[in-house]
């Protein structure tokens, strides 16, 4: 890539995160904190080790939560049940990750994936078919199905499936240990010092695979070509021979299937039981992240650190100076902004340029058939 | 008379092209003035110019005798200066009304006040002969129907001077002559109207004065009493007006289509297709007439499998498809070139060789291992087409958005072409594109005929299906009313059968 594409590429996110930072400071001094304290403690302690592992951790789900929103986004289909599909996939995988009890470790660990990807397909392919059947609007359904899946279904079963324990958490029981995913400690302590109270998730690698599976398919394969031409004219794509409503129910499957995957480093790394404190909104926090990594898969695994650093550094602030640690999500809501804002932009300025190249280009060969006559 | 609009040295610069090149242009009040030129000659930015789109590198605009600078089309409607674009900007869910009064709403404490909008438009319609339901949706209407909107919309911001760009592009004969009543009912009330064509016989009819632009100069002003076509075609391009004739007979006794006693019913259980049948040889051209609206969108949907048919059979080379996909049939080798390139044939922000193989995507020579698109085979194949049917554009990374219409139509054209489909179903094959481009279209369509090809031709452009087709088949609401022999039949005589004037 050309200097100048590079630049295209990295300047409107850098720009957003630099009028964020500005953004974050205003209101760090209005609210009577020193902003350069403040940026300082996040920096000292966003450097540690600890820190980075900590954001790798957070930034797994998140990446495969953007992946799974960007998949059904390439298509023009506005997927927010990833909440819904995780929570519900994660949930029915505990539940039968522990109820087989102890096996051969892949085939355990596959058939905890394997549970968690059908039941996230499923949900998602419930909202593709009642798009092509009944033409309900996927924002819609999605939303309605989050609830149902969160609400409903599994406070529903959580409550017949609860096990008995000492803690106030209502749970579900713990799988073996077979079903553990690896920790890549011992792999990073090869090449840095030896790691205190935190696992750098080994799912990290499941995700990476994800993306480029994410990036090979969507650009590189026919199937790719079929979904990216509905996305971007489903009337064009029709008369070409796409079938609408197969490929509209291809892409929820796809997409739920991927969100089956965001709870599971949670669950495979951390956490090893569903329980009503696993964790929520990273369904919604995917938007972002493929927003502001534009669909594309190193863009939103970029995304995903941005905001697995932001969250997990920011911690600091709660134990140390007097910065509100809210101000993060404020950064966080200012970089999305803003980045929508210099993308819509390069984008219109991208578009002016190609219409003055073609023209260009027009003028030019039709200058050089005159001087050929 | 007085002078309605002046430009004088118009200078417009894009990056390295010259778009208009100290172009003069003098529009007199109350006549219709026509600007001609090919596809590329700078009509477009000069009209941009003059509305406000976009702010000229040298020279002066005058409107009225007094001196402007545009910022904004919103500062060229103050003044009186309308436009009607070529693609039509309305919504489709929106009424008639709704539509006319979208973004200058007549307001009565803060709410939209109707009935003085109602009564202002039937004022207008009344007073220009622009008939019109004001409560019909706009997305059940004809195209001629939807510019008639665009013209009132721009007669109800109180244009005095309408600019039209291509108005006739999208409309069969009838439609056009009543448009020209309609332009001519809005010279009689004082209006000055600026037309931009490229359809000869049209501007000689209409136009009061001529303007000719070539390669962004304006290189004649005439009157049209003073020239014939062919001396305003050598104006546009220097060469003769080619024809679109065919001559020796190519036909082969192998059917390339069949169709059967194919009826259609649309949703609202209307009949829109009715009992036809006809087939179509390879080596054959098969035009087909008609008013547009007369079932001709239907039976190119019915045939390439969008639309169901409920009843009759449909048949490619010999196999009976009615049940097929569309994929299955375009793998059968079925060709389209789709009336409105932009909705169904084009990814508009897709680069240039990912819309060289759409509708080809399945084909071996595009994939590797029959999964991955073939890149390298991808674009070498829109590399082809591009210089074998002169699609003007920088690389085949350029996003097709950023082609002008006459090569997006072109890149459609040549894709269909290059990839050896049989049959082709084209419609308007050379609409919106200039004389010279025109002619290499047919000569391509007639070399694929020589080879083989069969090709079901729809158009509205009589000149082009009576010099091309073999067969001419005469539509009129769904069914086929006339087969006529091409070479022995007048334009004026089909258009008899087109209106069911002649039966």
């Amino acid at each position: 890539m050309s200097w100048t594409g590079v630049r295209r590429v990295v300047g409107p996110p850098l720009a957003a995160v630099g009028l964020a930072l500005l953004v974050a400071a205003l209101v760090l001094v209005v609210s009577g904190a020193d902003p350069l304290v403040a940026f300082g403690n996040i920096w000292e302690y966003g450097s540690r080790l600890e820190t980075v592992i900590e954001s790798f951790n957070r930034a797994t789900p998140l990446y495969l939560s953007g992946i799974a929103f960007a998949i059904a986004m390439r298509m023009n289909l506005f997927q927010i049940g990833v909440e819904g599909q995780y929570i519900l996939a994660a949930f029915f995988a505990a539940y039968i990750g522990a109820g087989v009890g102890s096996l051969f470790p892949p085939l355990h660990i596959a058939i905890i994936l394997l549970t968690a990807m059908i039941v996230g397909a499923a949900w998602a392919g419930l909202a593709g078919w009642m798009k092509v059947t009944r033409n309900v609007h996927e924002v819609i359904s999605t939303i309605m199905l989050n609830a149902i899946a969160v609400s409903g279904v599994v406070s529903f079963l959580l409550g017949r499936w609860k096990i008995e324990s000492e803690s106030l958490d209502t749970r579900l029981g713990d799988i073996a240990m077979t079903g553990w995913f690896p920790s890549l400690n011992p792999i990073v302590e090869l090449v840095t010092r030896e790691i205190k109270r935190v696992e750098l998730t080994g799912f990290i690698l499941v995700a990476a695979l994800v993306g480029l599976a994410y990036h090979l398919i969507i650009n590189r394969s026919r199937l790719g070509y079929d979904l990216r031409a509905t996305g971007a004219n489903p009337w064009a794509a029709e008369a070409s021979g796409v079938p609408p409503k197969r490929t509209i129910v291809l892409a929820m499957l796809l997409s739920g299937a991927v969100a089956g995957l965001v709870g599971m480093a949670d669950l495979l790394g951390d956490q090893h039981f569903y329980s009503l404190r696993f964790p929520q909104g990273l369904g919604f926090a995917g938007i972002a992240v493929a927003l502001l990594g534009r669909n594309h898969a190193v863009g939103a695994a970029v995304a995903a650190l941005a905001f697995g650093w932001l969250e997990r550094a920011s911690g600091v602030l709660e134990v140390r100076g007097d910065a509100p640690r809210e101000i993060v999500t404020i950064m966080v809501a200012v970089i999305i902004l803003f980045a929508v804002i210099a993308y819509a932009l390069a984008q219109r300025r991208r578009r002016i340029e190609a219409a003055a190249a073609a023209s260009a280009q027009v003028e030019s060969t039709a200058g050089a058939e005159e001087a050929d006559t | 008379m007085s002078v309605a609009v002046r430009l004088q040295g118009i200078t417009k610069r894009f990056p390295g092209v010259l778009a208009n090149d100290r172009i003069d242009l003098v529009v007199e009040a109350g006549e219709i003035h026509a600007i001609c030129g090919e596809n590329g000659a700078g009509k477009s930015t000069l009209m941009k110019i003059l509305y406000g789109m976009q702010a000229p590198d040298e020279g002066s605009i005058e409107v009225l005798e007094q001196e402007r600078t545009f910022s904004s089309p919103r500062e060229a409607i103050d003044v009186g200066i309308g436009m009607v674009h070529q693609h039509f900007m309305l919504a489709d869910n929106l009424t008639v009304m709704e539509n006319v009064i979208l973004g200058a709403e007549p307001a009565r404490r803060s709410l939209i006040d109707f009935a003085t909008a109602r009564s202002r438009l039937r004022e207008l319609g009344d007073a220009y002969g622009l008939a019109l339901d004001l409560d019909d949706a706009v997305g059940t209407l004809e195209v001629g129907e939807r510019q008639r909107i665009e013209i009132i919309k721009i007669l109800y911001r109180g244009a005095r001077i309408l600019i039209l760009d291509e108005p006739t592009a999208v409309l069969v004969p009838q439609e056009v002559e009543e448009l020209f009543r309609n332009l001519r009912e809005l010279k009689a009330e004082g209006h000055t109207i600026i037309f931009i064509d490229h359809k000869l016989d049209e501007v000689l009819e209409i136009a009061d004065t001529i303007t000719v632009l070539r390669q962004g100069r304006s290189v004649a002003r005439v009157k049209p009493e003073d020239v014939t076509a062919q001396d305003l075609a050598e104006l546009m391009v220097g060469s003769e007006l080619p024809t679109p004739e065919t001559r020796e007979v190519t036909v082969t006794d192998r059917t390339a289509v069949e169709v059967r006693g194919i009826s259609v019913v649309d949703e609202a259980g209307v009949t829109r297709l009715r009992d036809v049948s006809f087939s179509v040889q390879c080596g054959e051209i098969v035009g087909v007439a008609g008013v547009e609206g007369n079932g001709q969108g239907e039976l190119v949907e019915a045939i390439l499998g969008i639309a169901p048919v409920t009843g009759g059979s449909i048949h490619l080379h010999g196999d009976d498809v009615t049940g097929w996909s569309v994929r299955q049939r375009r793998e059968a080798g079925l060709g389209y070139i789709p009336e409105d390139r932009h909705r169904r044939g084009l990814l508009l922000p897709a680069p240039v060789w990912e819309n060289g193989i759409l509708g080809h995507q399945t084909r071996r020579r595009f994939l590797s291992s029959g999964v991955w698109i073939d890149e390298d085979a991808s674009r070498d194949h829109a590399s082809n087409v591009v210089e074998r049917f002169d699609v003007r554009t920088p690389g085949v990374h350029t996003p097709v958005h950023a082609l002008s219409g006459g090569n997006q139509q072109k890149l459609v054209v040549g894709r269909e072409l290059a990839t050896e489909c049989n049959p082709l179903i084209a419609a308007h094959p050379t609409r919106g594109i200039d004389v010279g481009s025109q002619a290499a279209v047919w000569e391509d369509l007639r070399r694929a005929r020589a080879e083989g090809l069969g090709l079901l031709l729809i158009s509205a452009d009589l000149e082009e299906l009576i010099g091309l087709s073999d067969t001419l088949l005469v539509m009129l609401r769904g069914e086929i009313v006339a087969r006529l022999d091409p070479a022995k039949v007048t334009p004026r005589e089909l258009g008899a059968y087109m209106t069911g004037a002649a039966a």
